[in-house]
């Protein structure tokens, strides 16, 4: 392409997503998918176990980036959609489907439950809309607690999983919440790349510019609460077929909502690969503090007020910031295509 | 006659556009100094940049000797600077009384206080205990002077005080300004509107897009000149070409 | 009669949700801030008068004279610190870092005193109640608690009306700039605002301790209803937030006379209704909305 500068000269420039990195990124990446296909045939049972449970917050933690991070909606009530997502699996599997099945179901029951939601919510802002996703949750749960067909408020375990050994629902719990985790890590990347995503950055610069322009920013925000709500629903199905029995108070604490948040602050909000490090991290400090009860909470919370207060960019947003690395880069680079004078990035991620 | 206010080379950014470029200017006591200028120009910033509300990025703003660049908005309403803000900006929620007593909270010694608003616009004492939204546009505007004026300033900034408002309220207005500069106040005036600027005021400093256009005494100058400084209809194309790259 | 009970044990339970709730509105309304770490400071407020009046010699009935200063002033502190470094930065951050605080101070809680329930001993008049008529009773802590909420509210009208301060804090809440071109520091009326919710919610801490056991978990529970509450009454009046609360608590009886299970679920339709039909609730202004 061609543009004018000041000088009214004529100038390529070279417009492209990434730089350097790519083909190493994705060489990369490539060898780590297909190390952590078979996993959990070569790790020990114990450590895939791990990695499950760290898939499922890895995708809890990547929806409520796209929500907060990319949307701008501070929601402390994801848990609502974890718990459904679980209870639909359940609901599904009790009548008789597959529970493996049940997922993708789960997801879209999900996505369908938060679209009436929206027309409630959004038009809240900011801690309103944030305590108001909390009531919604609590709802949820009350609701679901009334259920006698889903074991009420003591619960029930999802059937259909007996006739498999324990070590092939180990086997394809872990295949699943691995196969959920590529599919949302992917979906949201290319969901950003889309022009959905110009939208969403449009709206994190200048939300009137925006509104000026022509940009709908209530369906944009609609599109991704929906989003995040099926992404959440298809970890709680996860969770529920991981786990020998399913309970209200467990499926939709607001732990879920407290480690998204967290994750993803630390990690780095409005990067995608912000939740990933944020869990790991996450996950480390669970393992390393695991006999003193709730002190990786406490400290990981810590953590994450002083990232908000002082390293807002997270740890991968400060780690791109400085070294200029873009792992799955979702805006663009112009170069001047002949010697490289200066690089301007035209939406920064 | 001693300087009571210098700006000194100013610059002040919005993001990445220069807002004020290198103004620079005096108020002398006692004396009326109109900021003229068209949409844009930078006016209001000034005003607001001397309240202290925006950072400038360089150069400085001395009152009485003192710099006060660095202190905040109510630090220096304590020094003697007071703001009537565009569109009057008055607590909604209170009555004319309490606005002008929020005024009175941080005040400094003079001859202002609430009686002696009462005084200069003498339909207020009657109306003291309504909401101020009940109250026409030139009411609220004198209750904002009101208010700016009962913390006793040095130098009151007005900024587009006649903003919305009909001609012959804005006349009842600008004609108490004189009683003010009586009193010993000094007054720096942003004007849209030239010729009520230039009317009242002892000297004139034009701004076009952040910078000095003109300086004068309004005896002196020709409405030509206003004018083009104004407009910027004697400056080259370029310049304007320049500030789109 | 049933009804006329159910209104009653509402009207209780309403003053505390409004008590509870008064330093959320105030903070809201003033700093723009929702601090959703308000509920659990009731419950440090609690555990507090529970672990330190006994050091002081004093009945554990009269601790909030101790601890309530001690939670004004920590409001200021914590205002002039976190929360402002947390609104410099932008409103997005006011939440992420409240809620942080909000799960860090109730598992600091779960960690130091358990999971165990707790409760401020008051003597045998916590137990009593009076039965007019003999057919519905009114428990006398519940009573004291609506009537410190009236009074707490009462105070809170005639000081924001009536003082210097008072009307600060009003201008700071109207106009933040408006109000430090009249020479207030908003900051020092920032960290004001937030000692006296904090002072209150302290007050409303310790009177649930009064009431009924609690547990590090209880500041979530109750700052949702102290939210409903300010939603229902009206964003930003505080006479709203009392009807609000007392609403609220008579929706919870009404469900829970059909069954214990659907207290809160009534409560919460109630709200979910409100925020559908009337979203600036039944005493706000439409501009608090946006």
């Amino acid at each position: 392409m061609t543009v004018s500068n000041s000088a009214n000269e004529l100038v390529s420039l070279d417009v492209r997503r990434s730089n350097h990195s790519e083909w190493f990124t994705s060489s990369g990446a490539l060898a780590l998918i297909i190390f952590l296909s078979v996993a959990p045939w070569i790790v020990p049972a114990e450590f895939a176990a791990t990695l499950m449970n760290f898939y499922i917050l890895v995708i809890m933690a990547t929806m409520w980036n796209l929500l907060a991070g990319y949307a701008g909606m501070v929601s402390i009530g994801q848990q609502a959609f974890v718990g459904l997502g679980a209870y639909a699996t359940l609901y599904f599997a009790l009548k008789g489907v597959n529970p493996f099945v049940t997922i993708p179901l789960a997801a879209v029951v999900c996505g369908l439950l938060a679209v009436p939601i929206t027309y409630l919510l959004l038009r809240l802002r900011g801690g309103y809309f944030a305590i108001a996703t909390w009531v919604v949750a609590d709802t949820a749960l009350l609701v679901i607690g009334t259920i006698a067909l889903l074991g009420g408020g003591t619960g029930r375990s999802v059937p259909g999983l007996q006739n498999l050994t324990p070590t092939q629902t180990a086997h394809y719990s872990y295949l699943a919440a691995w196969a959920v985790a590529l599919i949302v890590v992917a979906g949201t990347y290319f969901l950003l790349r889309s022009r959905l995503g110009l939208v969403l950055a449009s709206i994190r610069d200048n939300e009137v510019a925006a509104r000026s322009a022509g940009v709908n920013v209530r369906a944009a925000r609609r599109t991704i609460f929906i989003v995040a709500a099926a992404g959440c629903g298809a970890a709680g199905a996860v969770l529920a077929i991981s786990q020998p029995f399913i309970q209200p108070s467990s499926v939709f604490s607001l732990q879920w909502a407290a480690e998204m948040l967290f994750v993803s602050m630390i990690g780095g909000l409005g990067t995608i690969e912000g939740p990933i490090i944020g869990a790991i991290i996450f996950f480390a400090l669970q393992q390393f503090l695991q006999q003193d009860g709730v002190w990786y909470l406490i400290i990981f919370g810590t953590l994450a007020v002083v990232i908000a207060l002082w390293q807002p960019r997270g740890i991968w947003g400060t780690f791109r910031d400085r070294f200029h690395v873009d792992l799955l880069p979702v805006g663009y680079h112009v170069r001047r295509r002949s010697n490289i004078v200066e690089e301007v990035p035209v939406v920064e991620e | 006659m001693s300087q009571l206010l210098e700006v000194n080379s100013l610059y002040v950014h919005h993001g990445q556009l220069c807002a004020i470029d290198d103004v620079s200017f005096t108020l002398p006591e006692g004396e009326i100094l109109a900021i003229v200028g068209a949409n844009g120009a930078g006016k209001s910033t000034l005003l607001r940049t001397i309240a202290g509300l925006h950072r400038q990025t360089s150069g400085s703003i001395v009152l009485g000797g003192d710099d006060i660049g660095k202190l905040t908005p109510n630090r220096r309403v304590r020094r003697g600077i007071s703001l009537v803000p565009e569109g009057r900006r008055l607590f909604a929620s209170m009555t004319l009384e309490e606005n002008l007593l929020v005024g009175a909270s941080h005040a400094n010694e003079g001859p202002f206080n609430v009686k002696r608003i009462y005084e200069l616009f003498d339909w207020m004492p009657a109306r003291r205990k309504q909401s101020v939204w009940q109250l026409s546009g030139g009411e609220q505007q004198a209750v904002a002077i009101g208010r700016a004026l009962v913390a006793n300033p040095r130098i009151l900034l007005l900024d587009e005080l006649s903003l919305g408002l009909a001609p012959i309220v804005i006349e009842r207005i600008y004609a108490l300004i004189p009683e003010i500069v009586a009193s010993g106040v000094s007054i720096l005036i942003v004007e849209q509107d030239v010729a009520q600027g230039v009317a009242v005021a002892d000297r004139v400093h034009c701004l076009l897009e952040g910078k000095t256009s003109l300086v004068g005494i309004p005896s002196e100058l020709t409405a030509q000149q206003i004018d083009r400084a104004y407009f910027g209809a004697d400056l080259t194309p370029t310049t304007t070409g320049a500030a789109a790259s | 009669m049933i009804w006329l009970n159910i209104l009653i044990q509402g009207t209780l339970i309403g003053g505390f949700y409004a008590l509870f709730a008064c330093g959320l509105s105030l903070m809201f309304g003033v700093l723009k801030v929702i601090n959703l770490a308000h509920g659990d400071m009731a419950v440090v407020a609690g555990y507090v008068a529970v672990f330190l009046t006994p050091h002081l010699h004093i009945p554990e009935i009269w601790s909030f004279l101790v601890v309530v200063p001690i939670f004004g002033l920590i409001g200021y502190i914590v205002q002039r610190t976190l929360i402002q470094k947390s609104i410099d930065r932008d409103p997005f951050t006011t939440l992420l870092v409240t809620f942080g605080l909000s799960v860090v101070i109730e598992n600091l809680l779960l960690e130091v005193y358990s999971a165990n329930g707790q409760t401020v001993n008051i003597g045998a008049i916590g137990y009593e109640s009076w039965h007019p008529g003999s057919i519905f009773y009114i428990s006398y802590v519940s009573l004291g608690v609506l009537g410190t909420a009236v009074l707490v509210l009462l105070i809170l009208q005639m000081f924001l009306s009536r003082t210097n301060t008072g009307r600060l804090i009003r201008a700071v809440a109207d106009d933040r700039e408006a109000a430090q071109m009249s020479g207030a520091n908003y900051r020092h009326i920032f960290g004001i605002a937030a000692a006296i919710a904090f002072a209150t919610v302290a007050l409303a801490g310790i009177a649930y301790g009064m009431m009924t056991q609690f547990a590090p978990t209880s500041g979530g529970v109750n700052l949702l209803f102290a939210f409903e509450a300010v939603v229902i009454g009206g964003i930003g009046s505080l006479w709203g937030t009392l009807i609000g609360g007392v609403a609220l608590g008579i929706a919870q009886q009404f469900g829970a006379h059909f069954n214990v299970g659907y207290q809160i679920l009534a409560g919460n339709v109630l709200f979910l209704i409100v925020l559908a039909i009337r979203p600036q609730g039944l005493f706000g202004r439409k501009t608090a909305l946006s």
